[in-house]
């Protein structure tokens, strides 16, 4: 699947980042039920981390936790670390709205607000009071758009609804929606699963691009993305991480023979 | 042998032939069900309605025509002379010569009136219940009584002997056709249907009878008092005179009072409604923890499940003497009918209405624009704000409308708790007057039935109906349109 010749390459250049976000033991529960077990990884500065694993392992709900979207949900409860720049997010003192400005997500399917595109691209930043004026906010939406590939589609219908785009062009929009808020982390829950080939493979791009900015995570069902877009990926099973490395050692090379199994689709 | 026998023998035929049809339709399948058309239940059925829907039909229609045909017949039997002993004791002098010389002209004698009476007391004496039959009349009217009991006596042995021929008949008939290959599960579909479809037109052509009956008593009142007057005049007092030579009241029937009257209590409701009924939906459907909301909800619904007419004494009881006591200790004279008083309870009504609408509306905004917005760092309220009621906006005005028509509707709690003075105010510390009070008011009581006081209750029942039906059709529009939305 993966040329071997490359194969340690990426692992140098994510070895030298520094770790932006580290999860330490954590667990997950949904009331009495335990989703996670005890995870432990490091997402280094400007890589992408894939998180792949058969359904039902618990991909989302780690993913959730990093910027605390699981506190939306009554029964869940989390315990653990998981350290931002080295400090915790779950500390009582940490505000959780700045923390999710700092740490954007992407949900699995597009979600545009039945606003403009307009308005929709400057949603966060007007809440977190980024900008005031006018020509700022003009600034921000071309930029994000810019970065999410959309702005040529869009460009001349800025102020019709969000909603009357294509999937592709709205996930798109939700990424430069997410992008406009200047986020450290991207945290992406299987962005292209509601779209076409030719939408995934503009969103695979945009995200390489992307990396150059920011650390992004990224859950995904389909391997040969994982393969494409990240530098490391994660193996979860059954509310473990199984193993995480280097991805194309995951691929070509998996230590664990769950991952194995998984990879070479003997289940999933 | 009395209907309801008749009845009893038209479902025991109904329920043998299902019995009937059921066996047969195994015995022809010779123990190979699956050689059947149908399932062995559709014969049953088949034969059963065919035993049971035509003799049906028929105990229906000798119903409605049994007590014209045989009073037609009572009377047809009497002669002059009975009549005319009859008519000497019970009629009133000018109305007996009138008979009188009807019948020396051989023509149709009896005024409707006078039949209806005569009919009365036949019927007295038929059902052995003399004491209330002029003891001088008695003989003369014995053998109509004793002509009518034969007849029904007659009639009922009549319909029993063809119910019971027209059910066996059918009976027989379905159950020698079965066989393998009857469609009987088609057959009694098609039955079915046609049931169906009936009661759906009985429900339609009632409404649309209402309808008509109104419009056109509508139009029978704007005969007598000009739509203009109706609908721009500002005086309401239907008082008319009963005879033509009483002094007094000619009557106005201008009805903006009433109207206004019914919007400054509707308004007064919505007030109290809408922040409060939004409010708690808000709160219920975002921030509630399940067991709160477990417990608001059934609470809420209770609410709405209070009669009115105890919302009514709630409001003349607690709620009037209330707010005059308040409006006393800062020296104003309020009414203790005023409108604040019915306009806070109905408020107060319409509160789980507006709360579960708007509950509803609020719900069918997808968790996903949720997140998206929360994911942005939004907090809870700016996600409401922003977000969850832009989203859900178009739900909430059709809700609204909904519950505008509902108080503008809304009898009880204003009969008892407004005022029946027509006064053309919007002030909400006097009393007022709404189209459904007056409604209620000029028909309780003895009533003549083609004055313009009456009269004016059917255009005051169109106004109302054609204004709830407005407001209805459009927030149902509202809403219907943005639940596509997202579906
Ligand atoms: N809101 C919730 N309430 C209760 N249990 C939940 C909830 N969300 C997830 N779970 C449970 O937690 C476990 C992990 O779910 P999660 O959504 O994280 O899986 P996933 O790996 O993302 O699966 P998929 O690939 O299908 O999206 C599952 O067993 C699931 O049933
Ligand atoms: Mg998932």
């Amino acid at each position: 699947m993966m040329d071997t010749t490359t194969m340690t390459m990426p692992t140098e250049t994510t070895a030298t980042q520094p770790v932006k976000m580290s999860a330490k033991t954590v667990k997950v529960f949904y009331g009495e039920k335990r989703a996670l077990h005890g995870v432990n990884v490091d997402i280094y500065q400007n890589e992408v981390l894939a998180m792949i694993g058969p359904s039902g392992c618990g991909k989302s709900t780690f993913l959730r936790t990093l910027n605390r979207m699981n506190d939306t949900i009554d029964i869940c409860r989390v315990e653990g670390q998981i350290l931002l720049d080295g400090e915790d997010i779950y500390d009582p003192r940490l505000d959780v709205v700045q923390l999710r400005a700092r740490v954007g997500m992407v949900f699995q399917k597009p979600n545009p607000f039945p606003k403009s595109i307009y308005e929709n691209v400057i949603y966060g930043p007007k809440l977190h009071g980024l900008a005031t004026r006018k020509d700022e906010f003009d600034a921000i939406v071309e930029q994000s758009l810019k970065r999410a590939g959309l702005w040529n589609e869009v460009k001349d219908r800025l102020h019709e609804p969000g909603t009357g785009l294509s999937g592709g062009q709205q996930q798109r929009l939700c990424i430069a929606r997410a992008v406009a808020v200047s986020p450290e982390v991207i945290l992406m829950d299987e962005p292209c699963s509601a779209l076409d080939p030719i939408a995934t493979a503009h969103i695979e791009e945009l995200i390489d691009e992307l990396r150059e900015s920011f650390t992004i995570a990224i859950v995904t069902h389909n391997m040969q993305q994982a393969a494409r877009v990240s530098q490391r990926t994660a193996f979860f099973h059954l509310g473990d991480l199984v193993e995480v490395g280097p991805t194309e050692e995951i691929f070509t090379n998996p230590r664990d023979e769950r991952t194995q199994g998984y990879i070479t689709g003997r289940y999933g | 042998m009395s209907a309801t026998f008749t009845v009893g023998l038209l479902l025991l035929l109904s329920a043998v032939g299902f019995w009937m049809g059921r066996t047969r339709a195994v015995t022809v399948a010779g123990g190979r069900i699956a050689t059947l058309h149908s399932v062995p239940n559709y014969y049953g059925s088949f034969v059963a309605l065919w035993a049971g829907l035509p003799a049906l039909v028929l105990v229906l229609c000798w119903m409605a025509l049994r007590g014209p045909v045989i009073d037609w017949l009572v009377l047809d039997g009497l002669t002059p002379e009975q009549v005319e002993i009859w008519a000497r004791v019970m009629l009133p002098p000018n109305d007996l010569s009138a008979l009188l010389a009807n019948i020396a002209e051989e023509t149709d004698a009896l005024t409707e009136t006078h039949r209806q009476l005569l009919l009365i007391n036949i019927n007295n004496l038929a059902a052995g219940q003399a004491q209330y039959v002029n003891a001088a009349v008695v003989g003369a009217i014995q053998p109509a009584a004793d002509h009518l009991n034969s007849l029904r006596n007659l009639a009922n042995w009549t319909l029993f002997a063809a119910v019971a021929a027209l059910s066996a008949g059918g009976l027989a008939f379905t159950w020698s056709r079965i066989n393998p290959s009857l469609r009987a599960r088609n057959n009694v579909e098609r039955i079915v249907t046609w049931l169906l479809i009936l009661c759906s037109t009985i429900a339609v052509f009632t409404t649309v009878g209402i309808v008509l009956s109104l419009l056109f008593e509508s139009i029978r009142f704007f005969t007598k008092v000009p739509v203009t007057e109706f609908l721009f005049g500002l005086h309401w007092s239907p008082q008319t005179a009963i005879r033509a030579d009483q002094v007094g009241s000619s009557g106005a029937f201008g009805a903006i009072p009433l109207f206004t009257g019914t919007l400054l209590i509707a308004t007064i409701a919505m007030i109290v409604a809408a922040p409060v009924g939004l409010m708690s939906a808000i709160y219920l459907s975002e921030y509630a923890p399940k067991k709160v909301r477990g417990l608001v909800k059934p609470v809420l619904e209770i609410l709405a499940g209070v009669p009115t007419v105890v919302y009514g004494f709630f409001a003349i009881l607690t709620v009037a003497p209330f707010i005059r006591d308040m409006g006393a200790a800062v020296g104003l004279s309020i009414s203790s009918q005023s409108a604040l008083a019915a306009g806070i309870v109905m408020g107060v009504m319409i509160v789980p209405f507006v709360s579960s609408l708007a509950d509803d509306v609020i719900n069918a905004v997808p968790q996903s624009l949720r997140d998206g917005s929360l994911g942005l760092g939004a907090t809870r309220s700016e996600t409401i704000k922003q977000v969850v009621l832009p989203a859900a906006l178009p739900g909430i005005v059709g809700a609204m409308l909904l519950a505008v028509s509902r108080a503008i509707g809304e009898t009880m709690i204003v009969v008892m708790a407004a005022g029946l003075q027509a006064n053309l105010t919007l002030n909400p510390l006097e009393s007022v007057t709404t189209v459904t009070v007056q409604i209620k008011s000029i028909l309780v009581g003895d009533q003549e039935f083609d004055s313009a006081k009456t009269l004016s209750v059917f255009a005051l029942g169109l106004v109302l109906f054609l204004v709830t039906l407005v407001l209805n059709v459009v927030a149902l529009r509202i809403v219907q349109k943005y639940r596509e939305k997202y579906d």
